[in-house]
């Protein structure tokens, strides 16, 4: 049996192609997932992402305890309501999940993760917080869904819909978020989102997440699917937990060294030790198909001057109107080779470029 | 609900055929197969002359999801592909059944008889 969101039911009747996503029955598009991803690009789209799942880590040294156990250091976080991204390792090194955490409080962090991995990273936490912190809760919000309203014109279009939230998010920056009270109802504002857009990512209980939907798209706010979700976040160069990484590669080896922070060398951190002794010998790069001939996809096998490497993500990219793909392959291979994927039976080249490829509604790469 | 012509016939892998005047048959994939496949960004058609076994994968469909074959109704020889839809694919989510594959001079004129229908077809999807 399936698990549905609370907009499972609105989703079907705005005659969504549903799909298993990780054991949950969501949207894969409402009809034109390319349209989809235009309207996020130029205008405004909104995702449920309820299957995603927020833990409360409360109490008193829960910064000491997460800067321990992320990869990326929470003493960034500096003013209540800032947020970071990070990857959670497990003690080789290897990618357990990535997340967003926001500090509320210095007794109080929520913490947002994938969803076909919560119950994993839920136990990881509670070993971790048995060893090192057993005062510390973990509260799992079952109570509460998600809404990403993504695109240049999301924060507009909230405002509209929610008037009395806009003093209160009109100045938040990237990756911050404000907790505000409508109507009795708490609403957690967050301008973050996985799409290279602007837009905030909305966490409420479910009963406000379906009254926002319904009132978004009264104003004209597109849904949209996890597929234009996936060609959105890939042309913004941004990871999939289980397709660009996971339990058999480090964040090194994923592009997201710039997520471990080892610049406090007195702190330690879950997978550290591992890390600094295995320097990486790959890396993920971004590719541009050159050829016509098809469309790169995942573990379709990438010919370098230094060795084979692997497509990790791959599609048709909507704004470049051409194939892109993130691939592991040797450190060696430089920004600007050439190299050769196998699509189906031919030989097709490719470019190496750096991500993102498209976000903030521009074309970032050269094509 | 997915639109199926009552004029064509049809195969279980989901192509669609129609017997022309000169008695070639003419080759596309159905409504149902390309609302699954979902929007479709790349065609590879099989070159005019190519001698096609009954069943044979001939064609590539790729959305943006996946890729898909596209395979020969029955044997016969390519007598034409449709150019239109190699530079718009987009052409097959607008109608499946404008937006044509390719053309064939069947080895056996009796061999369209025997696809479905369709009645056959619609049963097939359920």
């Amino acid at each position: 049996m399936l698990k549905k969101t609370a907009l499972n039911l609105l989703h079907r009747e705005a005659s969504a192609r549903m799909v298993d996503f990780g054991g949950w029955d969501m949207p894969i598009h409402y009809g034109s997932q390319i349209e989809e991803h235009h309207a996020v690009r130029r205008d405004v789209g909104m995702f449920d992402v309820s299957h995603m799942v927020v833990l409360d880590l409360k109490g008193d040294g829960a910064r000491a305890f997460l800067r321990f156990a992320l990869a990326n250091d929470v003493e960034k976080l500096k003013t209540p309501g800032r947020a970071l991204y990070s990857c959670l390792l497990r003690d080789d090194g290897h990618v357990l999940d990535d997340l967003i955490v926001y500090f509320i409080d210095e007794s109080f962090f929520r913490i947002v993760v994938n969803a076909g991995t919560a119950d994993k990273d839920a136990a990881w936490f509670k070993q971790l917080r048995a060893q090192h912190a057993p005062a510390l809760t973990i509260h799992r919000r079952h109570d509460l869904g998600i809404l990403a309203v993504q695109g240049p014109n999301a924060r507009e279009r909230v405002w509209q819909v929610l008037p009395e939230t806009r003093a209160a998010t009109a100045e938040l920056k990237p990756f911050s978020a404000a907790s505000v009270t409508c109507a009795d109802t708490a609403f957690f504002i967050a301008r973050t989102g996985y799409t290279g857009e602007d837009g905030f990512e909305i966490i409420a209980p479910h009963e406000a997440i379906v009254a926002l939907w319904q009132k978004l798209s009264a104003v004209g706010v597109r849904p949209c699917g996890l597929g234009a979700r996936d060609t959105l976040r890939l042309e913004a160069g941004m990871n999939l937990y289980g397709q660009d990484m996971d339990e058999t590669v480090s964040p090194l080896e994923s592009g997201l060294t710039w997520t471990v922070d080892f610049k406090d060398t007195a702190r330690d951190f879950v997978g550290k030790a591992a890390l600094l002794a295995q320097p990486p010998t790959r890396q993920l790069v971004g590719l541009l198909l050159l050829d016509s001939g098809g469309v790169l996809r995942a573990h379709q096998t990438v010919h370098t001057d230094h060795g084979d490497g692997e497509i990790t993500s791959g599609t048709f990219s909507p704004t470049l109107s051409r194939a892109i793909a993130l691939a592991r392959v040797p450190s060696a291979v430089q920004e600007g080779d050439t190299v050769v994927v196998a699509v189906r039976d031919k030989q097709l080249k490719a470019r190496v470029v750096k991500p993102p490829f498209a976000k903030q509604g521009k074309i970032l790469i050269a094509v | 609900m997915s639109h199926i012509p009552s004029d064509l016939k049809y195969t279980a892998s989901h192509e669609w055929i129609r017997r022309e005047a000169d008695g070639t048959l003419t080759v596309g994939i159905s409504d149902h197969a390309q609302e699954a496949l979902g929007d479709l960004v790349f065609v590879e058609l099989p070159e005019v002359g190519r001698t096609l076994a009954a069943g044979e994968a001939c064609t590539v469909v790729e959305s943006v999801k996946a890729a898909s074959d596209v395979y020969a109704p029955v044997a016969g020889v390519v007598t034409a592909q449709n150019e239109a839809v190699k530079n718009s694919p987009e052409l097959i989510s607008q109608n499946a059944y404008d937006a044509w594959l390719f053309r064939l001079q069947p080895a056996d004129a009796k061999a369209f008889d025997a696809l479905l229908d369709a009645a056959a077809y619609a049963k097939e999807i359920g």
